[in-house]
């Protein structure tokens, strides 16, 4: 199949372009980005370097929408059709891993070295995903605002404790200049549920699952800490500072119109609140006990476990971890660079660039979301249990109901290999 | 007579092949597999062996215990308030590790009712999420049934006239038909939007600024009758057409029969038009209430299931299961038990709906 394949593209490439370089075998290649038309440039343009780069390999993209990207993934797995080399969401990897659908990388260890701990996917000991990037979130609000408001500016090693954060949302409800206090991002469903917010829980204490031993939730997410999170959490609402139920359209544009004094959102969009407003600050998730917390880990690159091309996927991975490559990314899209090397090559994120503050972030307080394969569903009812408590429902009740749920997930998969 | 069938109807099964062939692969089969998956713990993702595990996925589905519960008194044996109401042992201690109760262990309150003095017995299921589910989608398809079915026969009726163009009135009911219910659905999102939606816009309007905006699909009272109100609009031009056909039908000598006997609107309606349209109504009325049962995209896109399980429906449940949590098994035992619920439902109205004196 794959000689013919690759006589039959040898015959073509040498009737068409005669005298072209002969035999590159072909990677197949499936990534999320379809419709976002500035990633799929730089995107292509990487493959268009690394094709001419070398004469063994040519790699051959297919894209999908975000949205559908995960189930042509599964699809492709039960049919046997996955390509070569995939891009994979960090926190879904060791599902993945563990379905067997992945195969370790072979990674040339210098280029990883100083690499940030997010991009890292790691399963069972071993990296079955690497990213060129990373991403993190922190609390976006104006200088001004802060002035006004008479409240200190948190720092890196000194966060806002839990009182301070309240004491700030008070006093920002009571000014009565916003429509709410606090901009929490809740029009954005799905994976930014347990990206953005599982870490409030961990930073009182809690968790999504118990991390000793990934068998259970019990008492991690429905403990002491859990329940002070979750009546921490729907106090926001209960108490008018942010609202439950939000338009997209505010989510997008609320804070740069001052309606919000304070937004929960990420480096991705650090750079339309820095047009929107020339005294932006960047400042740490909330201590509320045991540290601050924000999610880490973004999009990887990632080896079909059916690959037949192991080794021509791994150079295409070496190549795209050049820190010239992670520096791309990060000017055309504002994403974090992987390494501080390449940050240093980029205006935003080199010391002292505007966005420096994220690489800070994600080093310091990035925490990876539960490294299980029974992430995906966990992370699909701790979404709803937030968006229940949110909307009012009992939080000891619905904690209680979101850890039966996790257990007998975990249960009715053996354990999840743990 | 089975070769009589088969050899002689052999240009019949050929044009019927195609069709029947297609329903084979691609209804019959995934039910027949749904049914076997429910008996296991088969998965969308793992590389686990499928086992097989009896009704555990039906039990774990439809579990439903009583407890009833003597309010909490306190020293003097007066009856514990809080918020006005007597206050009872909390459920917890009932239903999460207790040894003496394993019979509620994980389930939940679903309701509650007051039995008799200050008791109060409660309901609890092991799976509250599709019980609620099961009683929106009855209460939707009770809802949507009669209401969709007359307000399509009114539509025909105003529409079966011969006026001027009389054509353009028909498209523009039958256009909501036509849309994709995925984009019918975003723009009935934006209407009810809570703040700057068209309909609060409108009912302010209306009322000079007395009308307070309703977050319509964020409330859980408004929800589910928000997904009702544009579920029957979307819909009900598709039944307008079946009944107009019907409409049609009726021969044009029986209402001239009665305009010579001077028989009022109200009863050439009643003695003409309404038995003449038996037939139709039978199928509206089936065809609706199959269709409501199986409500899914207005969910997925307006509230997926919230807020607080207000809009959870059957089939939402069943994807939402074995995509979404990946439990091909949990989610096939739903679809098993739709299909029961379709089915009799199905077969009642026919028991109801059928010809009396046909023998």
């Amino acid at each position: 199949m794959t000689l013919h394949k690759t006589m039959a593209g040898a015959m073509l490439a040498s009737t068409l372009f005669a005298g072209a370089a002969l035999a590159q075998t072909e990677l197949t290649m499936w990534y999320h980005g379809a419709g976002n038309e500035t990633e799929m440039v730089l995107v292509n343009e990487m493959l268009a370097e690394f094709n001419a780069s070398q004469s063994d390999w040519k790699v051959v993209i297919t894209t999908f929408p975000q949205g559908a990207y995960n189930d042509s993934i599964v699809a492709g797995a039960l049919a046997g059709t996955l390509p070569d080399i995939i891009d994979i969401d960090g926190p879904i990897l060791p599902n993945w891993a563990w379905a067997g659908y992945l195969q370790p990388l072979a990674i040339d260890e210098s280029l990883i070295k100083d690499y940030l701990p997010g991009p890292k996917g790691v399963w069972d000991g071993k990296l079955y995903g690497i990213g060129m990037w990373d991403a993190a979130v922190s609390l976006v609000t104006r200088q001004a605002y802060l002035d006004e408001l008479k409240l200190r500016k948190p720092t890196l090693d000194e966060p806002w404790t839990g009182e301070e954060f309240q004491a700030a949302l008070d006093a920002a409800k009571n000014s009565g200049k916003f429509e709410y206090a606090l901009d929490l991002g809740m029009a954005w469903t799905g994976e930014w549920y347990p990206y953005a917010f599982s870490p409030f829980l961990q930073s009182f204490g809690g968790d999504m699952v118990d991390r000793t031993t990934y068998k259970t939730a019990e008492g991690a997410l429905n403990g002491e800490a859990g329940m002070a999170f979750g009546n921490w959490w729907q106090g926001l609402f209960k108490g008018g500072y942010a609202q439950a139920t939000q338009d997209g359209a505010d989510r997008d544009s609320g804070f740069a119109s001052g309606k919000y004094a304070f937004s929960w959102n990420g480096n991705w969009a650090a750079l339309g609140a820095l047009d929107a407003y020339d005294d932006v600050v960047f400042m740490p998730a909330p201590n509320f006990g045991t540290g601050s917390k924000i999610g880490a880990a973004s999009w990887q690159l990632s080896i079909s476990a059916t690959s037949k091309h192991a080794d021509g996927a791994n150079a295409f991975i070496n190549f795209a971890l050049q820190p010239s490559n992670l520096a791309r990314f990060s000017k055309g899209l504002g994403l974090i660079p992987a390494t501080a090397a390449a940050a240093e090559l980029t205006d935003n994120y080199k010391a002292g660039g505007p966005l420096a503050v994220f690489y800070d972030l994600s080093q310091r307080q990035g925490l990876l979301r539960p490294v299980t394969p029974g992430y995906p569903v966990a992370a699909k009812i701790f979404e709803k249990a937030l968006a229940d408590i949110a909307n009012g429902a009992d939080v000891e009740a619905t904690l209680d109901a979101a850890t039966d749920e996790i257990d007998a997930d975990i249960e009715k998969n053996g354990g999840y290999g743990h | 007579m089975a070769s009589k069938f088969t050899v002689s109807h052999r240009s019949g099964w050929l044009m019927a092949g195609p069709a029947f062939g297609l329903m084979v692969a691609f209804v019959l089969l995934p039910f027949v597999f749904a049914v076997a998956f429910s008996f296991t713990n088969q998965r969308l993702i793992s590389p686990n062996p499928t086992e097989f595990v009896g009704l555990t996925n039906y039990e774990q589905l439809l579990g439903l215990g009583l407890l009833t519960l003597d309010p909490l008194k306190d020293a003097s044996g007066a009856v514990q308030m809080k918020d006005g109401e007597p206050e009872y042992p909390s459920l917890r201690s009932y239903t999460r590790n207790n040894p003496d109760y394993p019979q509620y262990d994980g389930k939940r309150e679903w309701f509650s009712f007051s039995s008799g003095g200050d008791a109060r017995t409660f309901v609890l299921a092991s799976d509250v999420v599709f019980m609620k589910a099961v009683v929106n989608t009855f209460l939707f398809v009770i809802i949507v049934a009669p209401l969709q079915g007359g307000l399509a026969l009114g539509l025909a009726l105003l529409i079966n006239q011969k006026l001027r163009g009389i054509n353009v009135f028909r498209t523009i009911y039958f256009m909501p038909v036509v849309v994709s219910i995925v984009v019918v659905s975003i723009l009935w999102k934006i209407i009810y939007d809570g703040n700057s939606g068209l309909l609060n816009n409108i009912l302010s309007g209306l009322t000079f600024g007395a009308f307070q905006p309703v977050d319509w699909l964020g409330n859980t009272n408004t929800a589910l009758g928000a997904i009702i109100g544009m579920s029957i609009w979307q819909a009900v031009g598709f039944h307008m057409v079946i009944w107009l056909s019907g409409l049609q039908t009726i021969s044009p000598t029986l209402y001239e029969a009665a305009a010579i006997e001077g028989a009022s609107k109200w009863q050439v309606f009643r003695y003409i038009t309404w038995p003449g349209l038996r037939n139709t109504a039978v199928l509206v009325l089936i065809v609706i209430t199959m269709q409501a049962f199986g409500l899914f995209a207005q969910i997925n896109v307006m509230t997926k299931g919230g807020p607080i399980d207000s809009t959870q429906t059957i089939v939402f449940q069943a994807i939402q299961r074995g995509y979404g949590k990946q439990d091909i098994s949990g989610g096939s035992a739903i679809s098993v038990i739709l299909f029961l619920i379709v089915l009799s439902v199905s077969l009642v109205q026919r028991y109801l709906t059928r010809d009396k004196e046909a023998k």
